[in-house]
């Protein structure tokens, strides 16, 4: 219980108390995350359900609110979502061999790219408000009506399309945000030298969760931006 | 190991430090644990208040107490309030963070400063939920079924939406900290083997909390952007599906019901082995069928739709898999049953306690039987049957449980005894008030009267005139525990390391544990329950 | 039973009995396993009492016991489901000819009108002995229609039909509860199901000032709506002949079969280009909002009218493909 100097001596700092050796910390630190992962999964899986069944459903409404989204915004976003993910991926290489400059600046990469989705994502959303596509009182898809006849849109359904669009791609905003802000914590404390080959678990952790957003988006893409393109 | 000391020099978690910003920055599991006790207690008294106002105004035919309306928000905020605020943290949140790293040998929980988050962010999502009451309250039924919720209620919806999906996070962090504390924090010869069942049942607790809640998080969040940016995701007018979002809520709160029940299991299996001096009869299987009810539990969800409007087919299939989870509870209650043969057994309050669990829980999982059967479904669904189940359950079971737990543990915990008189007085009252309060209800409900109804016909008055009476005792009956418990801080006898001669490594550190749990860190060597090696106390406290 | 202190409500229906025997049957059972569980416990907290110089046997445990009690325990229950799985398929399948009525739900009363035209608020009239199988939507909320005595229950949803039926086997007044929390008078949305001898139930129904039968008010809203411009009793129309189709199967456009049920009728008024019939064009427009619940019961009637009686497409389980019935019912 209580360090006994020789326990002190061979660890820093960053040696929680409450561990018996830093690698009982580090296995704590990656089960917890990858349990945190399965309850995102979990929580994204409520709507991917519900996605599903509208889908089958309304598959005409699904098809049409589709091809609406501007699928080069969305294609240049998932590039850059991947582009950071190999980002995340060699920083975390970085941290591992002690390259302090480099993780920093790849921290800061990804960064960039998180700014940089976000921002097309705002983009994407400010265009479908003008279109006024965006569910409620002013929701209106005569647009859609006039663009795809041979669909035969019902538009209050289509409104559930919509519905699920901005569900989705609000919270994956949500948790891309989030990431940004856990990578700016984690960029300050790279800069100052917290983490070293010995301990980088903060990186692995932060890279896990960046992983992660990015296979939602991977998902999202597909199911929102290329249903019924092929025709 | 450390003797009990009866000087008031000898330092332990409670008089480490003193001041309220060592209590509300700890990071200490106990003080976490602490922390929950009264918060939970709060809202206990909340919900209880509720009520007591919905037993007063069901004791005439006429709604003549309060406004249809206010009922309506009472019966919803009572359960609310004592599902998401006090049952579902209850026992892990209390017993389970202070109990935990001691039963496994560690120092603390993997993550302190996540378990004392996890604190705050019940604490944020009660006062959330305080500020709905106050600002008007909520009448969707604990259920929120939509499109009344979403298109229909006046009420504050979207904040007590809100305030319970922070407290889920609450619930989510918790599971994620006791699971990977289990895995990655037992002392050295801990096997899983030798865990104590509490662990075993608290991992399956944990597990649910981590896979189900999320769902929960999602719908009760798809509802607040329903109400809040008019999306259409669950109106019929725009092509949405009020089904959909019953098979939502249900898929997390049917495996809600064995996040209360769970732990309530792993207190009676360290009672019951306690108070017959004996290892649980049957150990593999009562730890594997803990197992089992988390996996079972998750797929039987649409058991609570079977005249909602799903096909005959998917009600055929939901209620055989009903039928299989009932199986592992019954196997529980089979072995405790069985512990007790050739035991030495001794009736303390936490005893009493055991055997009302016993009990209770087998009459309220009984008429889960009824409720499973389709034909029978049909008739007493949404009517007070319904009710008396799931309160044997939740009350006879969860609550007795943790009422067991947070006396056989109160010496451990405040380092005093609690006075044992009042403690079985206490017991006795609370397992007739509420036998009393409830058992009348499934004549209720399969007489026909619905569930949620302010005012109902005539012939229906006597069964819940007793059934009033009952929740009058039963209030008593919690009461008393609050006020010796607080009264034995003070004044109680100060308790030794292992006042019960229990079995357990946190019968091995003293009464209250130091700050760290131990001394010096266990290396385990016996297996659990080893009640062959443990001397008997002298004097059972309380017992002449 | 006893009829000073009841445990059940009055059998009024034919399915009641069957209800009230698992019923009794499983109370008999708890009884037992909790008389066998409580006196076991009794016995040992006697026997085993904690006493000065005896010690507890441990007992590990006994693989043979925990097998016995688990399959036994399974056994039963397997009993147990069947039993009440029997009963339930007998409860949701309506037999064929029975006399429909058509239920509306709202905030907070009960509608429902009588295929000869009788309307009711929070009554239904029935006769003895009659299958009557009742056609269920709401207007709002999700509702439940509760009668105790007959033992049936359905849950009532906006946007689609439910359906439940009984056959009345005894004159009187019953209970009619919803018993789906729906607001503030949820509990005042109550009423009697009066249960009439077949004469006395003629006699009701001629008294009443009615204006025709349900299906006859259907096929003047029918004209007034314009429907017969394409819907023409021939194949020249634009769209599809409704003569005999109710029940039937119905090819659509994206090569998907589904049974022209009542869910299906009601779809096609308020939403016409979800299932557009092959070989026509989606031209037809929108009712959603031009017309009323009890209104499109009435039209529901009417185009039943046009097939051979007795239309039981609900009646009838597996007619169609099972991926057509599903799409319909929308589970």
């Amino acid at each position: 219980m209580s360090d006994s100097p020789i326990a002190v001596e061979q660890h820093g700092p960053e040696l929680l108390h409450h561990f018996a050796d830093a690698e009982q910390q580090r296995d704590a630190a990656t089960l917890g995350m990858w349990l945190f992962l399965a309850t995102e999964v979990m929580f994204f899986g409520g709507m991917f359900c519900a996605y599903l069944i509208y889908r089958y459903w309304y598959y005409s409404e699904f098809a049409a609110g589709s091809r609406s989204l501007d699928i080069w915004l969305g294609t240049i976003n998932t590039a850059i979502l991947i582009c950071s993910s190999l980002t995340v991926a060699i920083g975390v290489r970085a941290a591992q061999m002690g390259k302090r400059k480099l993780l920093v600046i790849l921290l800061l990469l990804t960064i960039v790219f998180g700014f940089a989705f976000l921002g097309i994502k705002g983009v994407e959303w400010y265009d479908k408000y003008k279109e006024h596509h965006i569910p409620g009182n002013s929701f209106n898809v005569d647009d859609l009506v006039r663009d795809y006849p041979q669909l035969h849109i019902d538009p209050r359904h289509e409104q559930i399309y919509f519905s699920l669009y901005f569900a989705m791609t609000g919270l994956h905003a949500l948790h891309m945000i989030i990431g940004v802000g856990l990578f700016v914590f984690l960029t300050y404390y790279a800069w100052k030298g917290r983490y070293t080959p010995k301990y980088y678990t903060p990186v692995e952790m932060g890279g896990l969760y960046w992983h992660f957003v990015d296979i939602v988006w991977i998902y999202l893409f597909p199911l929102l931006y290329l249903i019924d393109r092929h025709r | 190991m450390a003797t009990a000391a009866i000087t008031a020099e000898r330092e332990h978690y409670l008089n480490k430090e003193y001041g309220i910003r060592s209590w509300l920055l700890t990071t200490d599991h106990k003080r976490i644990a602490l922390l929950y006790l009264i918060s939970i207690t709060f809202f206990f008294f909340v919900g209880g208040f509720f009520a007591l106002l919905i037993r007063l105004e069901l004791l005439t035919p006429a709604g003549d107490l309060v406004q249809a309306d206010t009922y309506n928000k009472l019966f919803s905020m009572h359960g609310q309030v004592m599902i998401f605020f006090f049952l579902i943290p209850s026992i892990p949140a209390v017993l389970g963070n202070f109990l935990v790293p001691l039963m496994i040998g560690a120092k603390d929980l993997a993550f302190p400063r996540i378990n004392l988050l996890s604190w705050y962010l019940y604490a944020i999502a009660g006062v959330v939920y305080l500020h709905c009451i106050v600002t008007g309250g909520v009448d969707t039924g604990w259920t929120f079924y939509t499109p009344f919720s979403t298109a229909f209620s006046n009420t504050r919806v979207i904040e007590a939406g809100i305030a319970i999906f922070i407290a889920g996070f609450s619930s989510i962090l918790t599971g994620l900290n006791f699971v990977v504390t289990i895995h990655r924090m037992r002392a050295p010869g801990m096997t899983w083997s030798r865990l104590p069942l509490f662990i075993w049942a608290h991992y399956a607790t944990s597990i649910i909390q981590l896979l189900g809640t999320p769902v929960l998080a999602i719908t009760l969040l798809l509802v607040v952007f329903e109400r809040a940016f008019n999306l259409g995701i669950f109106d019929p007018t725009r092509g949405g599906d009020p089904l959909l979002f019953q098979h939502l809520f249900w898929f997390y709160s049917h495996p809600a019901v064995y996040i209360m029940i769970l732990p309530a299991m792993a207190v009676e299996s360290e009672v019951v082995a306690c108070f017959t001096r004996k290892r649980i009869f049957g150990y593999n299987f009562v730890a594997m069928s803990s197992i089992a009810i988390a996996v079972f539990g998750f797929l039987v969800w649409a058991h609570h739709m079977f005249v909602a409007g799903i096909s005959l087919y998917s009600a055929l299939i939901f209620s055989i898999l009903s039928y299989l989870v009932a199986v592992p509870s019954a196997i529980k209650v089979f072995n405790w049953t069985a512990t007790m043969y050739k035991g030495s057994i001794s009736f303390t309050t936490p005893m009493l306690y055991a055997f009302g669990f016993i009990g209770l829980f087998t009459m309220g999982g009984l008429t889960g039987l009824f409720l499973a059967a389709l034909g029978i479904d049909v008739h007493v669904h949404d009517t007070y049957f319904v009710i008396a189940h799931f309160h044997y359950i939740m009350v006879g079971g969860a609550v007795m449980g943790y009422l067991g737990g947070l006396h056989f543990w109160w010496p451990k915990i405040s380092g005093r005894m609690y006075p044992e008189g009042w403690g079985r007085l206490a017991a006795l009252l609370v397992f007739a008030g509420f036998n009393l309060t409830f058992f009348p209800q499934f004549i209720l409900g399969y007489m026909g009267m619905p569930r949620r109804y302010w005012q109902y016909p005539p012939e229906f008055q006597v069964l819940n005139v007793l059934s009033t009476a009952g929740s009058t005792v039963l209030a008593v009956g919690y009461v008393l525990p609050m006020v010796y418990f607080l009264w034995s801080m003070r004044y109680g006898k100060i308790a030794e390391d292992n006042p019960w001669g229990a079995a357990g490594l946190e019968w091995k550190t003293s009464s209250p544990p130091p700050t760290f749990n131990f001394d010096e860190a266990p290396e385990v060597t016996w297996e659990a329950y080893n009640y062959e090696e443990i001397p008997a106390p002298a004097e059972v406290p309380g017992e002449r | 039973m006893f009829d000073n202190f009841p445990l059940w409500p009055v059998r009024a229906s034919a399915g009641a009995g069957n209800v009230d025997a698992l019923y009794i049957f499983l109370v008999a059972l708890s009884g037992f396993m909790c008389l066998a569980i409580f006196i076991m416990i009794l016995v040992f907290a006697t026997k085993y009492r904690r006493r000065r110089g005896v010690e507890a046997e441990q007992i590990e445990g006994s693989s043979a016991l925990e097998i016995t009690w688990s399959v036994i325990p399974l056994g039963i229950f397997m009993v147990i489901f069947l039993w009440g799985a029997v009963i339930y398929f007998h409860e949701r399948t309506p037999p064929r000819g029975a006399t429909e009525v058509y239920v509306v739900g709202k905030q907070w009363m009960w509608k429902l009108q009588h295929q000869e035209g009788q309307r009711e608020i929070n009554e239904l009239h029935v006769p003895v002995g009659r299958d009557v199988k009742l056609i269920m939507t709401s207007q709002d909320v999700i509702h439940s229609f509760y009668v105790p005595a007959f033992r049936i229950k359905q849950d009532v949803l906006p946007g689609r039909y439910t359906t439940a039926w009984f056959r009345a086997t005894r004159p009187g007044v019953y209970h009619l509860f919803c018993s789906q929390y729906c607001g503030t008078m949820h509990s005042g949305m109550i009423g009697q199901v009066t249960v009439m001898e077949p004469a006395q139930y003629e006699a009701w129904l001629a008294g009443g000032g009615t204006t025709g039968s349900l299906a006859a008010s259907g096929e003047s809203l029918f004209q007034q709506l314009g429907c017969p411009t394409c819907h023409r009793s021939d194949t020249q129309g634009r769209g599809p002949n409704l003569v005999g189709i109710f029940g039937k199967l119905v090819q659509l456009e994206d090569g998907r079969t589904v049974v022209a049920d009542e869910n299906y009728i009601r779809e096609s008024i308020l939403s016409p280009s979800a299932k557009i019939v092959s070989g026509f064009k989606p031209i037809m427009p929108v009712f959603q909002g031009l017309v009323g619940e009890e209104q499109l019961n009435a039209l529901v009637a009417y185009v039943k009218s046009l097939s051979p009686a007795p239309s039981e497409a609900e009646g009838k389980q597996g007619s169609g493909p099972a991926g057509a019935r599903s799409q319909n019912h929308k589970e």
